[in-house]
């Protein structure tokens, strides 16, 4: 992989580990995540960037036992589907895995990959 | 519109062929399905074929005029990638040319090589098959996305990884018999609920193996049937293709598979059955929790209440409604690309009455398949009737 940045990907971690995360939203209330042109639940496109809301909770959550190379040194590892309401969001759960449960509240932030140094999505226990 | 017929079938053994190419394993399938059909290559019109990671596996895309030239067919050929479900859509649009009458014999399968990578590289290339942005560089595996399946399934509907081993025990007692499985090993509710943790709440017995293999299916219009004297007693009756949402957090639901309810509804509404017809099923079950989302969706079971129909004896092969008879993905094996259309040739042989398990339904007539790609964002569905005593 080459280091060319992954429009509106890149920019929303950018803005999530500056503490400033937000989400797409149409005129119809839909949440998604970016890039969109149009929405992917009612195809407007009229979208703008409103603020993810501080705190989601975990709606589902597994520990992965067996990674991909890429997080090779990362196993075991908590990974979540957090709702934050309007929209929902996938990422790794900084905690000891007994301590996550469905309904847990978290809050979203970016850290690396033990293995590669790579950023990804992040939940921290609230 | 003419019914279409399933004129042969053909399976390579299901399992670890680290050393040979997906053009050889297809062409072992597709040529006995040429054998089983009676039929010449040179009437074949088309050819539909199945394959997921072939560019990652063997270096090799445009693999459509690879796989006819594996049977000596000298025809228009396409690869079709669905993820899980490449050969169940390549299915489906063979079946829809042959029912236009633009095609009159159409070869469609799948094959798949696995096993030449390293588990960790297979569980990279698996994974693909999910959201790269938000889902796989969240540290997401495929095991990984079905457990969030599970787990959430678990929390809105109850049930325990005691009813999810059952589904593991009966496939595997299902494959016992099945030549061309992988596992032909029984294994107790104990042995499942003791393996170790792929993605919490599955473990390894949860899972179905990285499996070689290949597979295929002669289709013919009705006249054509007529007209050469074949034997080809059973018809694919009914197609449906459902879609979602890619990454499962964009779903409504993490917990249920919409896209097959979709496409089993449409299936049905074409052949003009209903879920209470159906004889016997093949289900996707990557997972022992894919066959119970999968059982929900085709209506066999209300939403929340399929979870327990194995350890029920619902749908084990002397129960009301055999799923999986072939063993499924869990035992026979799942060599991702070949997986649609060869659990449309179990279920051709298991109506035929030429099937290892046949004794178990000797009075089925009414079959359904379904196949799904990636959490089921793709997901495609057949009903095959028996026709012709
Ligand atoms: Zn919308």
């Amino acid at each position: 992989m080459s280091d060319v940045r992954d429009a509106g990907y890149d920019d929303f971690v950018d803005a999530l580990a500056d503490g400033e995360g937000y989400y797409v939203e149409c005129d119809e209330g839909h949440g998604s995540l970016p890039p969109r042109r149009a929405c992917p639940h009612c195809a407007s496109r009229d979208l703008s960037e409103e603020p993810l809301p501080e705190t989601g909770t975990v709606e589902s959550c597994t520990e992965i036992h067996v990674p991909t190379p890429s997080f090779a040194d990362d196993a075991p590892y908590v990974v979540a589907v957090v709702d934050f309401g309007p929209v929902r969001v996938t990422g790794q759960v900084l905690a000891d895995p007994e301590d996550v449960e469905i309904g847990s509240t978290v809050a979203p932030t970016v850290t690396e990959t033990a293995t590669e140094g790579d950023r990804l999505v992040a939940f921290e226990l609230r | 519109m003419t019914n279409v017929r399933v004129a042969g079938v053909g399976l390579t053994h299901f399992g670890h062929h680290p050393e040979r190419t997906s053009r050889d394993l297809f062409a072992e399938a597709g040529l006995s399905a040429l054998d089983d059909a009676d039929v010449a290559a040179g009437d074949v019109e088309s050819v539909y074929y199945g394959n997921f990671m072939g560019e990652l596996s063997e270096h090799q895309g445009h693999q459509g005029p690879l796989a006819a030239e594996a049977l000596g067919v000298d025809a228009p050929a396409t690869r079709y990638e669905s993820a899980c479900a490449s050969s169940g859509v390549a299915l489906r649009q063979a079946v829809r040319d042959v029912r236009n009458g633009e095609v009159d014999v159409a070869v469609v399968g799948g094959a798949e090589r696995m096993n030449n990578l390293e588990t960790a590289e297979s569980t990279e290339a698996l994974a693909i098959a999910a959201d790269d942005l938000y889902e796989v560089r969240a540290g997401m595996t495929f095991p990984g996305a079905y457990a969030l399946m599970a787990s959430a399934y678990f929390e809105q509907f109850g049930g325990s990884r005691e009813d999810l081993a059952h589904v593991a025990v009966k496939n595997h007692a299902n494959a016992l018999g099945n030549d061309h499985a992988q596992y032909q090993k029984e294994i107790t509710v104990e042995d499942a609920m003791e393996s170790p943790p792929v993605a919490s709440p599955l473990h390894l017995y949860d899972a179905c193996p990285v499996t070689d293999g290949a597979s295929a299916v002669v289709l013919v219009g009705e006249a054509y049937a007529e007209s050469e004297d074949l034997d080809a007693p059973v018809a694919v009756t009914g197609t449906g293709q459902g879609g979602d949402k890619m990454a499962l957090h964009d779903r409504e639901d993490v917990a249920t598979s919409p896209a097959a309810t979709d496409a089993a509804e449409e299936a049905y509404e074409d052949a003009g059955v209903s879920a209470d017809d159906v004889d016997l099923a093949e289900v996707h079950d990557c997972f022992t929790i894919a066959e119970v989302l999968a059982t929900e969706s085709l209506g066999f079971f209300e939403t929340g209440e399929g979870v327990d129909a194995a350890r029920r004896g619902v749908t084990t092969s002397d129960g009301d409604l055999p799923v999986n008879l072939s063993g499924g993905l869990k035992a026979k094996g799942h060599p991702v690309g070949a997986t649609g259309t060869s659990q449309v040739a179990e279920l051709t042989k298991l109506l035929r009455g030429d099937h290892v398990n046949s004794e178990h339904v000797p009075d089925a007539t009414t079959a359904v398949a379904h196949n799904a790609g990636g959490t089921v964002a793709s997901a495609v569905v057949h009903v095959l009737e028996e026709v012709e005593a």
